[in-house]
């Protein structure tokens, strides 16, 4: 056997393995650690099919910002013990149910199209770069899709500063449209009051001086 | 022989377990969120295989929108349920029925 | 002034006026409406009279011109026409001379009326639609004179609208007309379809070529194509000319001022049936069914509605019955092919009827419109000048020798007695009759009216006085022709042809021409008119009158007494309105609130409009139980999608 075929099946059993976990462990902090293995294993079979660039993405990006995350969150959120345990028992059935029906249905459609006749392709050539073949297409045809990927990410990043950021009753804070609303009488309040009679030593003084 | 159908199904596998870990799971949003990641993995996964065996880089380049995409999700989504753990003291899947008409 | 511009202008005077006066009444001010008005009627008369001048005198042949063109559509010419012959000649001279006597009238009549000018815009557009119904070449403008007469009758019966009774006749009048108005578009269409043309001279070429066919309508029957067209023409005349059974609203609109039920209840409009069935003889004459339905219904009208007449105690309404029965003596003459009998009656008829109806308007100016005859009597020391014109116009009704009604009336029963189409033993039986029934009522109503001991109550009779110059002078002039013109014009008119040019009668239905070898001169008629039957029937009738309302008015209410029963029926008018108000209102009502309930209330608001809404309640009521709120069951209903999705694509392979 090929060590390419013990790679895959290796990899693709611990890929199902770690899946299973996720959904099955109780406590969400080992659910997402074995999210974590799900997708360096994913990663591992991309690279198999010598997608380094996105196989690196996965892990750095992934594993390493988003599963964070999740992880930050999780530990962050006080779930109690009750939350923590798993229901299986009740749900088992139709979930079961579908996922079966689902999988043999993909089954069938996958391993009766033909597809199972195309082998492996050769592999690139040794000068062959991955992340130049995907940089050129990314930044020529698919430059306004990426330009638009970026904005979506910047939304994402205020919708999530949005959501979550709290005000603190001490903190003093600009309001702009309270700036703009303002009116002349809410800034200045002019106070009508009796003035001082001028003395008439004063108006002597003032008859001096002029 | 490694063949095409041999990373299909891997996807497809990982792609019918995520759909019975939403049903499975009651308990906590978090793991909801995690399927979806799952799901999406699986989807990617018949991208990249797709685009290799057919030698077509386009497919990895929509691989890359996904992950973007998925990324967005993932925080936008966990603000939401920082901002549902906040307001209710609980993130159990069962008792949020609000959308209800 | 081409004979063109002559004849347009004689409908468009009346036309400008009623527009100025309609339009502009306020500016104008009241008396600057009449004399607007007045002048446009006056001179469309005397564009008239020259027009029959040259027509009867000068011998100005047919004109038939189409002046303007609606439309062309798919080989019909829809246009605006005239056909100037002796008929129409005859008739606008008619029209115009009593419309401007009724203009001049209704000075005096509505003098306090706050509906001054519009009465006299209506009056003036009558006059001008009656003009476009005369003069028209085709059957479409024929159509839209006989509309546009209508549409203004009902504006003037229902011209005091704040009167519930008038709206309610006014009402009645338009709804019954629809009824005959059905049946000439229908007839309309018929001519239309089988000859193929709306103009009457082509339609007359073609009615050789038509007269053979026949026609299936119900079951297996063959129906003459000519017969259909027309007896549905003819129901048409029926409603216009007020003929039974669609006479009813003709009584009823006695509800509208006096001056327009001089010029359209009696002497313009309703006579517009027997002018169109006479300009389309050559259509009838092809068709001795539809003659015999039409001389059936005239017979019936011309004895048993004026039979009603005796019974009736307002003024008005016996003047109105009146004019039913002699429409139906005109509606008989037709009948036995006698065009121009009943054109003339038609004619001598118009200025005597106006005349009595102007003289009873007096009398109602002269009572402070009070209309009750059992609240008058003895008014001839008041009112000497509507008193004598009033004798003249009732001797002229009742056919008393030398006056107009006489030739005309007397040609009439000439006629029917030498007719031998079928029902003419009827009609002969019924016009004699008719002779007696009309001379009972006419001095009925002249005993109860004018001699005899007052029955006024004293206020009334000290304003009781004659009538001013606005009123009297049309009576005047109105009364010359109720004398004279039969006299003057019987002999032209009948056995001369002078309206040969428009009338058409088969030689074998040519009564006139049976009658004219017992004529001898109007003179030599006149004085054998004193040794006939039908004056000795008439002066039995008077004797009669004369006997019970003047001589013994008990006898009367003896008579009433003892036959109640006949009193009833008549009083009841043989039930034509209850079998109209129960059957046909009735049932129309009924029937539009059985369909109101069933469909509008029922399948339209109960069902569609709010089951709809009910429908969709129910189903969004069901449908929310599908929304649980609980983010799983979406996502179950997703996947479920997705499954069934993919079992597609496997079974689609």
């Amino acid at each position: 056997m090929p060590i390419i075929e013990i790679v895959f099946y290796l990899f693709g059993a611990v890929l199902i393995a770690s899946a299973l976990s996720v959904v099955t462990v109780g406590n969400p902090v080992y659910a997402v650690l074995f999210l974590v293995l799900s997708f360096f294993s994913a990663a591992c079979i991309w690279l198999l099919l010598q997608a380094e660039f996105l196989a690196i993405v996965l892990v750095l990006v992934y594993v390493g910002a988003v599963m964070v995350l999740f992880l930050f969150v999780v530990m962050m959120l006080d779930v109690d013990g009750e939350q923590r345990r798993l229901q299986i028992g009740r749900y088992l059935p139709v979930g079961f149910l579908v996922a079966v029906a689902m999988a043999a249905q993909l089954f069938v459609l996958i391993w009766t199209q033909g597809l199972e006749l195309q082998a492996m392709p050769e592999p690139y050539p040794e000068s062959f770069s991955h992340t130049r073949a995907l940089g050129e297409l990314l930044y020529t045809d698919y430059l306004y899709a990426f330009e638009v990927a970026a904005i979506l990410l910047l939304v994402a990043i205020i919708a999530a500063i949005a959501l979550t950021h709290r005000r603190r009753p001490k903190t003093r804070y600009q309001d702009p449209s309270d700036q703009v609303k303002i009116t002349k009488g809410e800034r200045v309040r002019l106070v009508s009051m009796a003035s001082e009679r001028e003395t008439s030593e004063a108006r002597g003084g003032n008859g001096d001086k002029s | 022989m490694l063949t095409l159908a041999h990373f299909l199904t891997l996807g497809a596998l990982l792609f019918a377990i995520s759909v019975a870990g939403i049903f499975l799971n009651r308990r906590n949003v978090l793991i909801l969120l995690m399927c979806i990641e799952l799901m999406l993995l699986a989807v990617n996964m018949n991208f990249v295989a797709f685009s290799r065996f057919m030698d077509v880089m386009d497919g990895q380049v929509f691989v890359f929108f996904i992950l973007t995409v998925a990324a967005a999700e993932a925080a936008i989504g966990l603000a939401i349920l920082v901002v549902l753990f906040r307001n209710r003291r609980s993130i159990a899947v069962g008792e949020l029925s609000d959308l209800k008409g | 002034m081409s004979i063109q511009t002559q004849l347009l202008l004689i409908p468009l005077l009346p036309l400008v006026g009623s527009l100025l006066a309609g339009l502009l009444g306020r500016q104008l001010g009241r008396a600057g409406a009449h004399w607007v008005t007045i002048l446009a009627v006056a001179g469309a008369f005397g564009l008239s009279a020259l027009t029959a001048w040259q027509v009867f005198i000068e011998g100005l042949g047919p004109l038939n011109y189409s002046v303007y063109t609606w439309a062309l559509v798919d080989g019909f010419t829809f246009e605006v026409g005239f056909l100037i012959d002796s008929l129409s000649a005859l008739m606008m001279v008619v029209v115009t001379f009593v419309s401007l006597m009724v203009h001049i009238y209704t000075i005096g009549y509505m003098h306090d009326d706050p509906g001054y000018q519009r009465f006299f815009a209506y009056i003036n557009l009558f006059t001008f639609a009656m003009l476009m119904l005369v003069m028209a070449n085709n059957f479409l403008q024929l159509f839209f004179g006989w509309e546009a007469v209508g549409v203004v009758s009902y504006l003037l019966i229902g011209f005091w609208f704040k009167k519930d009774s008038a709206v309610k006749a006014n009402l009645k009048a338009f709804l019954v007309n629809r009824g005959g108005d059905f049946g000439l578009v229908l007839g309309v269409a018929a001519v239309a379809y089988y000859m193929g043309s709306l103009d009457y001279w082509e339609v007359f070429a073609n009615v050789d070529a038509v007269s053979g066919q026949t026609v299936t309508l119900v079951g297996d029957w063959q129906w003459s194509v000519m017969t259909v067209i027309c007896i549905c023409l003819f129901i048409g005349a029926m409603g216009k000319s007020a003929q039974a059974p669609l006479h009813v609203w003709l009584p009823d609109s006695m509800e509208g001022p006096t001056p327009i039920s001089a010029l359209i209840h009696a002497a313009t409009m309703v006579t517009a049936g027997i002018f169109m069935v006479a300009r389309l003889s050559p259509l009838f004459e092809q068709s001795a069914t539809a003659l015999s339905f039409i001389l059936i219904v005239g017979a019936f009208t011309a004895l048993f509605l004026g039979l009603i007449g005796i019974v009736q105690n307002d003024i008005k309404r016996v003047v109105a019955y009146s004019t039913l029965s002699q429409l139906g003596y005109m509606t008989v003459a037709l009948g036995v092919s006698a065009y121009s009998a009943a054109i003339f009656h038609l004619m001598t008829h118009a200025f005597f009827k106006a005349l009595l109806f102007l003289g009873a308007g007096s009398v109602i100016i002269a009572l402070h419109h009070k209309q009750d005859m059992r609240q008058m009597g003895g008014l001839a020391r008041y009112m000497p000048i509507t008193t004598a014109t009033a004798w003249l116009g009732s001797l002229a009704l009742i056919g008393f020798p030398f006056f107009s009604g006489f030739y005309s009336k007397d040609m009439i029963i000439e006629a029917v007695k030498a007719s031998d189409r079928w029902g003419s033993g009827f009609a002969t039986f019924a016009v004699m009759a008719g002779v007696v029934v009309t001379a009972l009522y006419t001095f009925r109503m002249l005993y109860l009216t004018f001699h005899g001991p007052t029955r006024m109550d004293d206020a009334t009779r000290a304003h009781a006085h004659e009538s001013p110059w606005v009123v009297t002078v049309p009576l005047i002039l109105l009364a010359i022709p109720s004398v004279g013109i039969g006299y003057l014009t019987v002999e032209p008119i009948l056995f001369g042809g002078a309206l040969a040019d428009a009338i058409t009668v088969a030689p074998a239905h040519d009564v006139m021409a049976k009658v004219s070898e017992k004529f001898h001169g109007a003179f030599a008629f006149g004085l054998h008119g004193f040794v006939t039957s039908v004056f000795a029937l008439a002066m039995l009738g008077v004797g009669v009158a004369t006997y019970v309302y003047l001589g013994n008015p008990k006898v009367a209410q003896a008579a009433k007494d003892r036959l109640y029963w006949l009193w009833t029926i008549l009083d009841q008018k043989y039930g034509f309105d209850a079998f109209y108000q129960k059957i046909i209102a009735g049932g129309s009502l009924g029937l539009a609130g059985g369909l109101s309930r069933i469909f509008d209330a029922g399948l339209i608001d109960h069902g569609v409009v709010n089951g709809s809404a009910r429908l969709v309640s129910r189903c969004a009521r069901l449908a929310r139980q599908v929304q649980t709120g609980f983010v799983f069951h979406y996502a179950f209903a997703m996947i479920i999608g997705l499954v069934a999705l993919l079992a597609s694509f496997l079974w689609l392979q």
